[in-house]
């Protein structure tokens, strides 16, 4: 019996120890005991039973009227099919808030205008200033519930007042707690002395700067209180400056304001800094921000959640250092750890961006609207890189293509280069008369370069065009095209048949040696998104007259290429015919003149950039003066005078004055050298 | 406990057999298992932590020997997800911290089995998908087995599927894991939400704060910028094998393979077939199939059977419609078989929209244009489709493919928003990795034509030829734009000539005096270079003139991205050798300058310094030659573009010589220039020059006009 108790015992401890170790979960035991055969697991999402058929268009939980709102269920895409993307603008009756005036101003002079309600894919209500009754948006004729409206409420027009209803809010500053993503646009809230179009181009390439942060706001702000202020600011490359006495522009250092009376000056301070610390989520930082991206100082923004502007499209992680309020202390050490390589180009993505889509009040309003109808249209919408990558979302239509491989722009990001075609347009406005006229012996020298792959005439004769054996033979694709407006801005019309990147511009009177064509080509290759031609022309501010002038004299410099000989993208047909207004158009087909410069402005308006004159042979110029009657145009004084308006006013539509000079021309290498012709590729452009 | 109480039974049984002469033995046997049992309770309750222990192992995921877990029916149940979280507002951010890696901490919870109050299971261990998601956690640089240092937690509870879920036990389970606190860091991987009748678009099970990683999330549901949209895994990647096929035009235009389509999506799809005849293939599941073949790797259209998913990649374009969920699997079949899919699911968050770019990848088409499918397809250029099947397939190969490819890019997705300075680049996520490697992103990408009015630097070499480097220096000062001259000493074994002795220039001259006699020297970004355009010049190029010069800087103006510089060279392919040739002869092309005269931009002296790939840095010091074809090859690599060779001029050095270039005409100095070429191009691992065939020259050079009219007249024929 004792024994027995005492097995009793030793059996229970034994069994109590094995249990333990046996516990199930323990790496040893498990490790111990021998592997079990892992049984089968099953899969999760195996095709089961398959599920029921799905309701149609059953929209989670369709909205209830307003609040939440998607472009699916509150926005009618059907009537943007019809007429395409119009916009209407309401008239205003009541008092307008400056920002909102200047806004209506875009809208109304923007491409997208239409006067006719009917026809209008969205309608724009001007927000009148004042108190506003809750019923104040239902008396317009067309809203509907909101429905395709659009609403630009800016910071001067204080609170809505109302609810939106469908809607859409474009909406500058802080306050924006009913955010509806997709829905709504964020807008940056810009200053007074934002100009209406055009806009400052960015400075040079940001150098490194003596600041490492800066922070200058007036009182304490919220989050920002002295204690954190005085954990960041180091007086050296770290300066976090709260204003003592409030001077115009001036603000001092207050903590070590009795150490060294040291002031700064808030401008000067963003220009000599790196990252300028950005408090979201105030007025004082909505304005900072876009001061801030102006000075080319990276903000750092603490923006626990605020929409940034039009983040929609903009990807502000290459612009902006996105903090967390929370986290402010290790700002500083996340500045630091922030290479140069990265800071330049964070430096250089902000005057990017602020060039591109806030510099203007017309800017703002136009991404504002090219972002919705990038919603409506969503199938042809720019994608990231085009939004993010110059030159920039306004200037890429994606109507031309939704592919970046057809735009001039991204040929080093796709790490392709330019197929080794062109196709050569020629405007023909004479009839074919004998076999011995220019437009023939141009056609055979074009035909005979390498890169030629197809020949358009364009027939803007009033006459019928010539049969096809009239016409010489070519070892290319010649076909004729006959315009149904033969006016000059059908030249630059961007034809279905054009298939290549490249397009050759000629004028029907234009002299050119297959060596001349094939160099250019060659050089366009390495330039694709500029305009390269021979014949160059120049402008330069007449301060006498306060106006442009227009000069064909031969000059060190010039500005402009002229299209009756030049290579350039096809895409800037496309620009040329859709992104340009109808007022312009038709004040060169009226004067029968200045398409070229008109190209001129659009190009470099893109590029940023001068065209590119190769050389040529000089007797280019010669025989374009000696021309007969038909060509006269170039020596008519008239038509000088003409080009000099044109001049103005197309500066006065871009808001700017987009050409930039250049002082160099491109020749083969060994142009004019001293060494056998014989060693030369390109021989014939010397030859006279 | 149950092994101890069939222990137990048997005990007694083996007694009566036993002697008593065996009593010491059995007191020995019993004093062991006493000790033994002290001291395993020692270990057990010793104050170490236990979970540091238990970390998630693959011998943890052991179906057998979970500990279970009784969840009592008045147990706490999370609140139901809150629609206004954000990271800011429910993510503790503090958990995270600064680290040097910028990697958050995930942690995974050990498996347990819950059962309700009457023991009945909760839910089903977890499933295959689960399990490969949880090891590719535990297998990640996220992972960690430190529950107090972990910033992300991922509970080992199953939810992929809410069909085998028992919502309200399940949700209890949540809410007792030791760290949920409200589901703060938590993340859920659910890909099949909501249940009939309704399908809600994500899951419902009440998680409070947790985040979610769901397949099938509407905007009405999506938390933006808090969620995380995943796709729907296709278990079919795994079976088959689709080989990557050439982009390019297809047998059929559009293709529908989904088999439970709402009927009114159907005739649709049938009316669209119809309208179109052969480019428009619709298929259903199968009816007549004989016994044993799986219905799901079939498809029939009519009496004709295809194989899925092979079939997809006969197709240019394949559709994707919402079924009852708005996530479907097909998309990742789709996307394997590089077919472009055509996304028709209004309001349907695309899976990683937050980082992947789907307009590069497919197109989308809202319900309502249905109808008009056809022609908008049509309209779409063939160069874009062919870029679009390409992203496709780019796109399920690397966020598709396996649940550790969804579970890592999910990861990732959280890590970028908590470390957004140090996130993955628009580029990193959506570039397939041969427009990564051939693409090219200019670090001075900003179109400018830098101010006349900054001048530039001129910074010479020198060793010792000091007669020769004054000349140079009085030269160079001539040069309008000029606004600082550096002189680099080079020879430590001699000072710099005494100050008195130097030209007097109007410009500031500084000296630097170098440690080591190295070639890298000129080209250190010293601090004494304010101005961003730098002249780099010999000290024996004397034969440049002051309006070469003063055209040279305009030049870079114009190209402050490129290398502008005067003595020109070229690269050839020797078909002989097989390898790379230097030439220095009359050529028609260009695709290097010499840096014995050339502007260029202060950053390449950055880049040089610090960024050089591989050993060329100090290959280029040992060997005392080719730092100029190095610095070549650097900015036409970082850049994508040709240099500029200015103004005809050929000769640089002595006016007496006939020669092109005393020094170059060299055959050894050839064969070694050969051998730096042929060294700098396997290090970059390709070729970056640029051959152009053009150079640049003063607008009016040679033209017949005045002279004295010309802004730069003095541009030196040879």
């Amino acid at each position: 019996m004792q024994a027995r108790g005492r097995y009793l015992l030793a059996g229970l401890a034994a069994c109590l120890l094995a249990g333990l170790y046996l516990r199930p979960g323990r790496r040893r035991a498990a490790a111990a005991s021998p592997p079990e055969p892992e049984p089968r697991r099953g899969s999760a999402l195996a095709a089961g039973p398959a599920e029921a058929g799905g309701g149609r268009r059953a929209r989670g939980g369709a909205g209830p009227a307003g609040g939440r709102c998607r472009m699916e269920t509150c926005f009618d895409f059907s009537r943007c099919r019809r007429h395409g993307f119009r916009v209407y603008v309401y008239p205003a009756r009541g008092r307008l808030s400056e920002p909102q005036r200047r806004v209506l101003r875009s809208l109304r002079g923007s491409r997208f205008y239409t006067p006719e309600p009917g026809r209008a894919c969205l309608l724009v209500l001007p927000l009148e200033r004042g108190p506003r009754s809750p019923d104040a948006p239902a008396r317009p004729p067309h809203w509907n519930g909101g429905r395709n409206h659009l609403l630009f409420s800016l910071h001067r027009d204080g609170p809505l007042g109302f609810e939106p209803g469908q809607a859409l809010l474009a909406q500058a500053g802080p306050g924006a707690p009913g955010f509806r993503p997709r829905f709504d646009v964020s807008l940056p809230l810009f200053p007074r002395r934002l100009p209406q179009r055009g806009g400052a181009r960015a400075g040079p390439f940001p150098a490194p700067r003596r600041y490492l942060l800066v922070f200058e706001g007036q009182r304490s702000p919220s989050g920002l209180g002295a204690q954190t202020r005085a954990a960041l600011h180091n007086g050296r490359d770290l300066l976090l400056l709260t204003a003592c006495r409030p001077g115009p522009g001036a603000r001092c250092d207050r903590p070590a304001a009795a150490a060294d009376d040291a002031r700064y000056d808030s401008q000067e301070l963003m220009q000599n800094s790196s990252f300028c610390l950005v408090p979201w989520g105030r007025r004082l930082g909505f304005f900072r921000f876009l001061e801030a991206l102006q000075a080319a100082c990276i903000p750092v923004l603490l923006s626990n959640g605020w929409e940034l502007p039009f983040s929609e499209v903009i990807d502000w992680n290459k612009a902006a250092i996105i903090g967390d309020e929370r986290l402010l202390l290790q700002i500083p050490s996340i500045t630091r750890s922030i290479d140069h390589d990265r800071v330049l180009a964070l430096r250089q993505q902000t005057q990017f961006l602020w060039e591109t889509y806030f510099s203007s009040v017309e800017k703002i309003v136009l991404t504002t609207l090219e972002i919705i109808q990038d919603r409506i249209q969503a199938h042809i919408s720019r994608n990231h890189v085009m939004w993010n990558a110059q030159p920039g979302g306004l200037y890429v239509l994606p109507q031309f293509s939704t592919s970046l491989a057809d735009f001039p722009f991204y040929y080093c990001a796709l790490g392709r280069s330019p197929a080794k075609e062109f196709t050569a347009v020629i405007q023909a406005a004479s009839p074919l008369l004998s076999q011995s006229q220019p437009i023939v012996r141009l056609i055979l020298a074009v035909a005979k370069s390498k890169y030629c792959t197809q020949i358009v005439v364009l027939w803007s004769c009033e006459k019928p065009p010539p049969p096809r054996s009239w016409w010489p033979s070519v070892p290319v694709p010649f076909s004729v095209v006959e315009g149904e407006h033969k006016t000059m801005s059908s030249r630059f019309f961007p034809y279905d048949l054009i298939r290549t990147d490249a397009v050759l511009s000629l004028d029907e009177d234009t002299v050119l040696s297959t060596n001349e064509v094939d160099f250019a080509f060659t050089v366009w290759c390495s330039f694709p998104e500029r305009i390269v031609g021979y014949p160059a022309r120049s402008h330069y501010w007449d301060s006498s007259k306060g106006w442009w002038a227009y000069t064909s004299k031969w000059t060190n410099e010039y500005s402009m290429v002229l299209t009756g000989a030049a290579f350039y993208h096809r895409y800037y047909h496309y620009l040329y015919t859709f992104y340009l207004p109808g007022s312009l158009h038709s004040m060169v087909d009226q004067m029968a003149n200045c398409e070229d410069i008109l190209m001129n402005f659009l190009v470099s308006a893109v590029t940023k950039l001068p065209p590119i004159k190769v050389t040529q042979k000089k007797q280019y110029k010669e025989t374009m003066m000696q021309q007969g009657s038909k060509t006269s145009r170039w020596a008519d004084p008239e038509h000088f005078a003409q080009r000099q308006a044109c001049m103005n006013s197309f500066a006065s539509w871009f808001g700017f004055m987009p050409l930039v000079h250049s002082q160099m021309r491109l020749d083969p290498v060994l142009f004019k050298d001293q060494v056998s012709i014989l060693r030369k590729k390109y021989r014939d452009i010397e030859r006279l | 406990m149950c092994a101890s109480a069939k222990y137990n039974t048997r005990g007694p049984a083996l007694i009566p057999r036993m002697k008593t002469k065996h009593r010491i033995y059995y007191i020995t046997l019993f004093s062991i298992v006493l000790l033994g049992l002290i001291a395993t309770g020692m270990f057990q309750f010793w104050p170490h932590s236990i979970e540091s222990s238990s970390d998630w192992t693959v011998e943890k995921r052991s179906v057998h020997d979970v500990p279970v877990v009784k969840l009592p029916a008045e147990s706490p149940i999370p609140e139901r997800g809150d629609l206004s979280c954000r990271m800011h507002t429910c993510f503790d951010v503090y958990r995270c911290g600064f680290n040097p890696k910028n990697k958050i901490k995930v942690y995974i919870y050990s498996l347990k089995k819950y059962v309700d109050e009457y023991g009945m299971l909760v839910s089903n261990t977890i499933s295959r998908e689960y399990n490969e998601l949880l090891t590719a956690i535990s297998d990640s640089d996220f992972y960690t087995d430190d529950v107090n240092r972990a910033c992300l937690f991922v509970p080992s509870i199953d939810v992929l599927n809410q069909n085998t879920l028992r919502i309200k036990e399940t949700a209890q389970a949540l809410a007792q894991l030791s760290r949920w606190d409200r589901g703060t860091n938590h993340l859920l991987f659910n890909m099949l939400p909501g249940g009939p009748p309704d399908y809600n678009t994500a899951l419902d099970v009440p998680r409070d704060r947790a985040l979610l990683a769901g397949g099938g999330f509407s905007t009405w549901t999506y938390r933006q910028g808090y969620d995380v949209s995943i796709p729907v895994y296709s278990p079919l990647s795994v079976e088959v094998e689709l080989p990557e096929r050439r982009p390019g035009p297809r047998r059929y235009f559009i293709l529908s393979s989904q088999m439970a389509l709402h009927p009114e999506y159907r005739s649709d799809l049938e009316a669209l077939q119809a309208e179109n005849g052969e480019s428009v293939l619709v298929l259903d599941k199968c009816t007549n199939l004989s016994e044993g073949v799986p219905s799901v790797r079939k498809r029939c259209h009519k009496n004709q059977v295809f194989d899925y998913p092979q079939v997809l990649q006969e197709a240019t374009f394949c559709i994707v419609l919402r079924g009852a969920r708005l996530g479907q699997a097909v998309l990742s079949d789709v996307l394997q078989a590089g077919c472009v899919p055509v996304v028709i699911a209004d309001s349907y968050i695309l899976p990683f929209s937050e980082v992947l770019d789907w307009k590069r990848a497919s197109v989308v088409i809202p319900e309502e244009k249905m109808p008009e499918m056809y022609s908008i397809l049509q309209s779409i250029p063939q160069r874009q489709i062919e870029e679009m099947q390409r992203q496709a397939r780019w796109f399920w190969e690397a966020y598709f493919r396996s649940m550790k490819a969804i579970a890592l890019a999910t990861l990732q997705i959280i890590n970028d928003r908590i470390y957004p300075y140090a996130a993955m680049s628009y580029e990193e996520w959506n570039d397939p990795p041969a427009v990564k490697w051939s693409s090219v992103s200019n670090p001075l990408f900003l179109p400018l034509i830098p101010p006349q009015s900054q001048g530039f630097t001129a910074i010479v070499l020198t060793y010792d030829r000091v007669e020769s480097l004054f000349r140079v220096i009085t030269e160079v000062s001539k040069v309008p734009s000029l606004s600082k001259l550096l002189v680099v000493w080079n020879n430590q074994n001699k000072n710099p000539p005494e100050d008195s002795l130097w030209p007097k220039i109007r410009v500031p001259l500084k000296v630097v005096k170098t440690t080591e006699n190295k070639l890298s020297n000129r080209f250190f970004p010293y601090d004494e270079i304010e101005t961003e355009a730098v002249l780099a010049i010999d000290d024996d190029i004397i034969m440049l003139t002051s309006d070469e010069l003063q055209f040279g800087y305009e030049v870079w103006r114009e190209f402050p991205d490129r290398l502008v510089g005067y003595p020109g060279r070229l690269h050839l392919w020797d078909h002989e050798m097989n390898k790379w040739k230097y030439e220095s002869e009359w050529t028609n092309e260009v695709s290097m300058v010499l840096t014995g005269a050339a502007f260029y931009h202060k950053y390449f002296n950055y880049l040089y310094t610090y960024k050089m790939p591989g050993d060329i840095k100090n290959w280029v010091d040992a060997h005392m030659n080719c730092e100029d074809i190095a610095m070549n090859f650097l900015v036409a690599n970082v850049t994508g573009k040709a240099v500029i060779k200015v103004t005809p001029r050929k000769k640089f050095k002595c006016p007496e010589c006939t020669a092109i270039d005393g020094l170059s005409l060299d055959q050894t100095h050839m064969v070694e220039r050969s051998e730096c070429i042929n060294k700098f191009a396997s290090v970059f691992g390709t070729m970056p020059l640029k051959v152009v065939e053009h150079r640049a020259d003063p607008v009016l050079y040679k033209d017949d006009f005045p002279e004295k009219l010309k802004s730069f007249p003095n541009i030196g024929s040879l």
